[in-house]
Formats: C-alpha cells, sequence, structure tokens
C-alpha cells in the first residue's frame, strides 16, 4: 500500500486560500449560501468581512450575484455543496456565467459519497456531469488538500468559469513533500506502467495507487495518471496511454455516465479505441454510511479497480 | 462622458415614437420576436436614457457608468431599439434582428452589442445579477445607481424573491428595480385587471383556467404586489408607466432615497401603442403581418 503522512479534507483548502491570494492583491469577493462554515469560506470572511457576502440559503441568487460582481471585474468566488451548486442552479451557471464567460469560480464540497452519513440526498454523483455539459466551465476534481490548494490558486489567476468539487471527509493526502504543481490540462502520471493505465480523480487517485501496487505483486505493470482537471483534460496523456498501455480504467467517485469515464470513453471512442472498464457509481443512489463503508459497500476500491485492470487486460486484442 | 439630461418631456415622447416604430419593423422583419412586452416598456427605457441615467456610448464599459440591467431579456426590441437612438450603434443594425450573422440576437447577450449589460432569456435572474453589481459598487466606492427591469414572469421567478430578500438585507439603495407591469405573459393574463370580461367568467375553483382561444386566464395572480416589496424590506413607488413625468420623478426620487433598495412597479399596457396589440396576449411573442405593420406604422406615425 502506498502510504501518506497526513489526511486532510479538500474542503479546508478553500478559505486559507482565498484569503492569502486577497493579501497579495487580488480583487476576490466571495458569496455564500450558508454552507461557507463547511466549505471552510468563512476563513475568507473572517479576514475580510466587506468581501464576503451571505445570501442565507438561495443558491440560484448566490450565482446571479457572483455573476453582477464578476461583470464589475472581481473575481468572484462562491460555494456551496455539490447536491445544491450546481444541483439547485444549473440555469443560474448556464446563462450567467458559462455562455457570458463571467469570471466566476464555484467550489462545491461535499461531493460524491463519501460524504456519508448524510445519505442519498447529499452525495452528489451528477454534478461533474452537469458542469462538463457547459464548455466554458474549467472543471477541476483535486486529489488531495494540496492540488485542491494549488486548483483554487490556478482558478483566481486565470480568467473565466471554474468548477472546483472538493470533498467531505478527511481524505490522505498524496502530495505532501512533492515539488508537483497542479496545471490546468495536465494529468500528473503518478506511476509508469506498460501493461494497463489506471485514470482516477479525486480521493480515488490514492486507491488506484494501491491498486498499481498490488498488480505490481502479480507482475502487472500500471500507469496511474491523475485526471484532476477533467476540462480541460490531458488528451495527450491519454492517447499515449490508449497506445502504450492498451488498456484503460477510470475510477471516480460520480455516475461514470457523463463523469470521467464518460470523458474517457468519447475522446477513446473517436481517436483511439482500447478496452475500457469503469470504476465508479452507477444505479442506485448511494445510502448512509461511514465514507469508507460507503468506498467498500460501492465497490469504489483498490481491490475493485485491481480487478477491473485485470478484466481489461483480458479483453486486449493483442 | 454623461449625457446632457435637457431633453424635453415632448421630445422624450418622440424618441419614444422612434423606438416604437424600431420595435414593430424589427420583429415584422424578422418575421418572430416580443413586440408586447417591448412596447409596454418604451417609456420606461426612454427616460432612463435620455434623462435619467449617467452613460456614455462611446464607452459601454465606462466603470462609473449607470446601469441598466433587462431581467426580462426577450424584449429584445425595446432594448436594441433604444441602444440605437441612444448612438450605441447605427439605426441600420436593427434591421439584422434575429438574424445568422449580425449582432442582434432573440434574446439579450452580454455586451453584444456593447451597451447590452446581461445575457438573458430565461426568467428571474436579472435582480440577483443587479445586486452583484450594486455590492460591487459600494465595495469600489462608486457612485453609480443600478436599474433593473423585471416583468410580471420574472416576479414569478423564486429567484427573484431571494434577491428581493438579499438586496434589503444588504442594503443596497444603489439598487432599482422596475415592474413593467402589463398583467400579460407568455400564456395570456397574469390576473384579471387585463382580462376583458374582468373575472366575470371566472370559474368556481382556485387557480388558473384555459380558455376556447387557448389562453390561459389568470396564471398567477401577484397581488398584493407592492405589499410583497414592502414586506421584502424595500421602498416602493406605483406609477403610470407610460407617463414620462411620473417615470422621472419615481426614478429620481429613487436615486435619493437611502437605506434601502427601491422598486417602481410601473403600471403598463401590453402592446401600448399599437391597437390590434395592446392588451392582446396573442402579440407576447408573434410578429405583425405585413398589413399589419403597415398599419402599425400609421399609428405610431409622428
Amino acid at each position: 500500500m502506498v502510504q501518506t503522512a497526513r489526511s486532510e479534507a479538500t474542503r479546508a483548502a478553500l478559505g486559507p486560500t482565498l484569503v492569502r491570494l486577497c493579501r497579495e492583491g487580488l480583487d476576490i469577493v466571495c458569496v455564500d449560501a450558508d454552507l461557507g462554515y463547511s466549505t471552510s469560506a468563512v476563513k475568507f470572511g473572517q479576514e475580510f468581512p466587506d468581501r464576503f457576502f451571505p445570501v442565507g440559503v438561495a443558491e440560484q441568487n448566490m450565482i446571479g450575484v457572483s455573476a453582477g460582481f464578476a461583470a464589475c471585474g472581481k473575481i468572484a468566488f462562491c460555494s456551496s455543496f455539490a447536491v445544491f451548486a450546481p444541483g439547485h442552479c444549473f440555469d443560474q451557471l448556464r446563462m450567467a456565467v458559462a455562455q457570458p464567460r463571467t469570471n466566476v469560480k464555484l467550489v462545491a464540497s461535499h461531493g460524491g459519497l463519501v460524504t456519508g452519513e448524510d445519505g442519498a440526498s447529499a452525495e452528489a454523483l451528477e454534478d461533474l456531469a452537469l458542469m462538463l455539459s457547459m464548455p466554458p466551465f474549467n472543471v477541476i476534481f483535486p486529489a488531495d488538500v494540496v492540488e485542491a490548494e494549488q486548483a483554487i490558486e490556478v482558478a483566481a489567476r486565470t480568467d473565466g468559469p471554474f468548477y472546483i468539487r472538493t470533498l467531505r471527509p478527511k481524505t490522505p493526502v498524496i502530495y505532501d513533500d512533492s515539488d508537483y504543481r497542479f496545471e490546468l490540462g495536465r494529468w500528473h502520471r503518478l506511476r509508469d506502467g506498460s501493461d494497463v493505465t489506471l485514470i482516477a480523480c479525486g480521493e480515488l487517485v490514492k486507491a488506484a495507487l494501491d491498486a498499481a501496487e498490488a498488480l505490481a505483486g502479480e507482475g502487472i505493470q500500471a500507469r496511474v495518471l491523475n485526471a484532476a482537471s477533467l476540462r480541460p483534460m490531458d488528451r495527450d496523456a491519454l492517447l499515449a496511454a490508449a497506445r502504450e498501455t492498451g488498456a484503460i480504467v477510470t475510477a471516480e467517485d460520480h455516475f461514470v455516465h457523463g463523469g470521467l469515464g464518460g470523458l474517457v470513453a468519447e475522446t477513446l471512442a473517436e481517436e483511439h479505441a482500447v478496452p475500457v472498464a469503469y470504476v465508479g457509481m452507477r444505479d442506485p443512489y448511494g445510502t448512509s454510511g461511514t465514507w469508507e463503508e460507503l468506498l467498500k459497500y460501492f465497490g469504489l476500491t483498490p481491490a475493485a479497480i485491481a480487478q477491473a485492470a485485470r478484466d481489461v487486460i483480458r479483453r486486449k486484442t493483442v | 462622458m454623461a449625457r446632457a439630461q435637457t431633453v424635453s418631456t415632448d421630445e422624450l415622447k418622440s424618441i419614444a415614437k422612434r423606438i416604437r416604430r424600431h420595435i414593430v419593423q424589427m420583429v415584422a422583419a424578422a418575421t418572430s420576436g416580443h413586440p408586447g412586452g417591448s412596447l409596454s416598456s418604451v417609456e420606461i427605457a426612454t427616460a432612463l436614457y435620455f434623462r435619467v441615467m449617467r452613460h456614455d456610448p462611446q464607452n459601454a464599459l465606462w466603470p462609473d457608468r449607470d446601469r441598466f440591467i433587462v431581467s426580462k431579456g426577450h424584449a429584445t426590441p425595446m432594448v436594441y431599439g433604444t441602444l440605437a437612438e441612444a448612438g450605441y450603434f447605427p439605426v441600420e443594425d436593427l434591421m439584422t434582428f434575429r438574424k445568422l450573422g449580425g449582432k442582434l440576437q432573440g434574446h439579450t447577450i452580454m455586451q453584444q452589442p456593447p451597451g447590452v449589460e446581461m445575457t438573458a432569456g430565461a426568467l428571474g435572474m436579472g435582480l440577483s445579477f443587479s445586486l452583484g453589481h450594486a455590492l460591487a459598487g459600494r465595495l469600489d466606492g462608486r457612485d453609480y445607481h443600478v436599474f433593473c427591469l423585471l416583468s410580471d414572469g420574472d416576479s414569478q421567478e423564486g429567484q427573484t424573491w431571494e434577491a428581493a430578500m438579499s438586496s434589503a438585507h444588504h442594503k443596497a439603495e444603489n439598487l432599482i428595480a422596475i415592474v413593467d407591469r402589463n398583467h400579460i405573459q407568455n400564456d395570456g393574463f397574469s390576473d384579471y385587471q387585463r382580462f376583458p370580461d374582468g373575472n366575470g367568467s371566472r370559474p368556481q375553483r382556485p387557480g388558473g383556467w384555459v380558455l376556447k382561444d387557448g389562453h390561459t386566464a389568470n396564471i398567477m395572480n401577484l397581488e398584493p404586489f407592492e405589499d410583497k416589496w414592502k414586506a421584502f424590506g424595500w421602498n416602493t413607488q406605483h406609477i403610470d408607466g407610460h407617463d414620462f413625468d411620473a417615470i422621472i420623478n419615481a426614478l429620481e426620487a429613487a436615486k435619493a432615497h437611502t437605506g434601502q433598495p427601491s422598486v417602481v412597479i410601473c403600471e403598463t399596457t401590453k402592446g401600448k401603442g399599437v391597437s390590434y396589440m395592446e392588451n392582446n396576449p396573442d402579440f407576447h411573442g408573434k410578429a405583425p403581418s405585413p398589413e399589419q405593420l403597415v398599419q402599425a406604422l400609421k399609428e405610431l406615425a409622428d
């Protein structure tokens, strides 16, 4: 197993990163719909009370107000839980942000099954699909808190719409003591291999690394890519993986349709078809449990990724 | 630089007539579009661009400009006709309305052409967007005002009331909502106030009902409308939306009001100025025929 020194929630990156960037002079405002305590946005509010705007439990208004700020030159951050934004406000994201390409950054916490005990209604499994359906949005799902901080900074410094998905539980940090820098459109190769490629995003990047370790014990060399930058995606890395390893496994805490699995399948079907296996949610929706129990219950585990890799390797045409 | 606000009321009336002619001509040339709710809001837009607002047609993104943010994004004939008259782009361009390759899309697109503040078309979003502009102005120490035009339909969207609540909460005194209250919307009559039969044929059950001609009566009654805004913490005025003096006085009073956002509810007539369009739900989103255009232009002649 790949060991990590600590665990931290990716949602904890938002407030402190915005504080740092605003102190550096970036013209940031933050609009909040009564979940800033959970998304860590309130830390920005404590430091910059004149730049923090609570609008109550009103996600549609939150997006509209953010777009208005952006139209006046502000870097407009807003945050909520992923079931509420984009869940409550797809039309506002489409018309007030995506179409006019306003400089709005939605950082949504509590993505995925790992939201845990709150149960199915609180577990966003469609948010990436919604956001990927709007081409102007950059869509990022960081693998850990270090990458989340970097992605938030890239979003603040890059003009245009961003969606960043963060998570509730403390998940393993994989980029501590690393010189890794998140880049838009680049899928970081965490491990090289020639038999199969495991492409993961979010907390399942760590699971993919663990799966690769297990596969190595059987003589299977798995490449591991961190697909945090879902849009823009890393077409070159994906096509190289298809050509050089001939088989792909995707892993995501989201419905595979419309998420990373769909993205990979669409691209490979058009450019270089190879066998693909998908680890992720399909039907039914999630349920209550601890986040680690849920990942096991629904098969979003290193063991499931390794099994998918064995299966997909057998489907290769040699 | 700000426009010299010396245009007389008689001149405003003649500008309004020209804008009305643009509206019917654009929609007729495009053979589609939304004349009814454009004609109802002509005096509001004319008063803003030619008397009340500080703006510069040569510098549409001037940071200190007053904003006119149109939430009812289907009222493009009014928006484009007014911007052209105000000098934002040549009047001849109006005939590219809704045409491929032109800049004048069927619903508004932000800064296309320059002067259009907001991408709109899905109702209910303008007041939130306007609040963002208003709060940004306060944060930056700018003294501009934000005027947001809402429709009956806008006032039925939940987001409008989210925005109303938060505008008062944040004491956005530089925000002024203007409601083009023509009481007619896509499917028919919002309530009974412009319904030809009064409420005489109202069925013995609650809610809206579909008439023989396919229009719906009493789609969603907004009354008591002014009280709703008051209850949400707004400074309110209720005026005749075709009376220039009333509009200008109300907007100036709203600008001077402090501590609260202001709303000016303008009672208007859908299709105002063209006899067969007035209070006729058919012309919410339909173009006049060539013969009807001739008649409209006759009625709108100087």
